[in-house]
């Protein structure tokens, strides 16, 4: 199908962006399109006006600030993937976006807007609640941070205010003694997984579990954490039957009910394998560390 | 009218009453293009409809098939998720500047030909500018059979199981010299 009638704006600065949306009743911002695009192709959304980000010079660029990583609104997923320095800051992001779509759609596509879209099966918001990254919105009474655990609502529901703006993402640099891990499964390469996971496991020097931070895409109404299973890891020294064990304790993170892609039950099945898995490969990572 | 819908607009849609037009200034296949347009027209449809380059095929309009690829500044991207005035300064590649003016035939061109690539070519435009955009792009592309699938792996094909599709990109790569000096 095609989209339906709005206006187009492209503002070239943010306080002109922002001025534009308190202009119109409902209105849409436009970073990468891959996810916008086809909900007015699909007629599912009909802003009043679409604000192309695309001339505001200022989001534009990822770079790595201290040990914070840095993506401003309008950089594409495929750019802050090949980005060595961000590779070795933090090599998940990398991992995960491998597993964002297609190289053509991350072409496009931006980690801010896949972010600010908040879609419960997208890779990128799960990486972002594990590493415990933080977005700047600003909006007509100014700048605000939203630390990831207090972004996601519902599936496409964000606590964004319909007035405000992602300027950019930060993301912590990788710490110290610390393995990753993304994996998932989907049906077919570049689709929304089913379940996918991510693991961040720090080690004490003795090589104990100083922390475990995991989350998951494509179990719940939103990414989540699985609280429950880091603290089946914490403190442990992360014998197989503890991984194990922590496998188990995910499943009951899962809360989306039986759909049209799968039940329930395969999905606890998916969440604990990758579990498992993921946990397996980030200790070895960490351990490679030490 | 191109870009414009036979059904009725629902009510959230019908507050807007008129059809803004653009000033669109863009390079296509290296000519310089200026044309007024609509903002909600796609690019997919601008090329077609509004310029004739009908090689650029459409197939589902959500970014799924990618029979719709074109090159964006130099990057493969769908052209049915963009807006025509998202192209507004961009210099856009279609199939159709893929092969010389004489009709020669670009190396991937050529290769999906002798490996039979391709059987009814609804997809191929598409496979095609995928892997030019992917084969420029990448220093070294990683040419292991995961790594051709992953490249391949936005497009669909209905018609030939890939397996010629696989042997063509491999093909390619050799005649453009990108499969390392050793190997044959
Ligand atoms: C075929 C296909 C497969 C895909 N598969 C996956 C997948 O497996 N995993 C995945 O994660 N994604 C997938 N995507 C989506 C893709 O990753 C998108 O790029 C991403 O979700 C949105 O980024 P965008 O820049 O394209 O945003 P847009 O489409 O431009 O915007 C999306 C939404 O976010 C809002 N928004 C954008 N930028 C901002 C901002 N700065 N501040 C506030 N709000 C903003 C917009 O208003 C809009 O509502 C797929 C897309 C396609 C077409
Ligand atoms: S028509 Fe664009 S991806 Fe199918
Ligand atoms: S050759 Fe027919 S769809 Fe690919």
């Amino acid at each position: 199908m095609k989209p339906p009638l709005f206006d187009y704006l492209a503002p070239v600065s943010v306080e002109e962006a922002i001025a534009a949306r308190a202009r119109y009743q409902s209105s849409a911002l436009l970073a990468g399109g891959q996810s916008l695009i086809p909900a007015l192709n699909f007629r599912i959304s009909h802003p009043e006006a679409v604000i192309d980000l695309k001339g505001i010079e200022s989001l534009r660029g990822v770079e790595l600030q201290g040990s914070e990583i840095v993506i401003g609104a309008m950089a594409r997923h495929r750019e802050v993937e090949l980005d060595e320095a961000i590779f070795k800051a933090n090599p998940l992001i990398r991992e995960t976006l491998g597993h964002v779509a297609h190289i053509v759609i991350r072409n496009r596509g931006t980690v801010v807007g896949s972010l600010a879209h908040g879609d419960a099966a997208a890779e990128m918001p799960a990486l972002f609640l594990a590493t415990g990254g933080s977005v700047t919105a600003r909006g007509p009474g100014g700048s605000r941070e939203i630390a990831a655990g207090e972004l996601y609502r519902f599936h496409l529901t964000t606590s964004l205010e319909p007035d405000e703006l992602v300027t950019e993402a930060r993301i912590p640099a990788l710490p110290a003694r610390t393995g990753w891990s993304f994996q998932e499964f989907a049906r077919r390469r570049g689709d929304y997984a089913l379940a996918g996971v991510c693991a961040l496991i720090t080690l004490e020097a003795s090589g104990a579990c100083q922390g475990a931070r995991l989350s998951a895409c494509g179990i719940a109404s939103t990414p989540v954490r699985l609280v429950k299973a880091e603290e089946v890891l914490t403190g442990t020294s992360l014998e197989t039957e503890t991984v194990n064990e922590a496998g188990r304790a995910a499943c009951a993170h899962v809360t989306a009910p039986d759909d049209n892609q799968t039940t329930s039950a395969f999905r606890k099945q998916l969440v604990q394998t990758l579990v498992t898995r993921t946990i397996t490969r980030a200790l070895a990572r960490a351990r490679a560390r030490l | 009218m191109t870009g414009r819908s036979a059904e009725a607009p629902s009510a959230e849609a019908s507050e807007r009453s008129s059809d803004p037009r653009l000033l669109l200034r863009l390079t296509v296949n290296g000519a310089e293009i200026e044309r007024e347009v609509s903002p909600r027209l796609l690019l997919s449809d601008f090329l077609r409809h509004e310029l004739g380059l009908t090689g650029t095929h459409v197939g589902c309009e959500q970014g799924v098939c990618g029979c719709c690829t074109v090159m964006i500044d130099g990057r493969a991207a769908r052209s049915c998720l963009a807006l025509a005035v998202q192209a507004d300064g961009a210099t856009i590649r279609t199939i159709e500047d893929v092969a010389s003016a004489d009709g020669t035939l670009h190396p991937i061109q050529q290769a999906f030909q002798e490996c039979h690539g391709l059987q009814c070519g609804f997809c191929t435009p598409g496979f095609i500018m995928g892997v030019l955009s992917h084969f420029e792009e990448a220093r070294m592309p990683d040419l292991s059979e995961d790594g051709i699938r992953e490249m391949l792996s936005g497009n669909l094909c209905r018609c030939t199981g890939y397996q010629h599709i696989v042997a063509a990109v491999r093909r390619a790569a050799r005649l453009m010299n990108l499969d390392g000096p050793e190997k044959g």
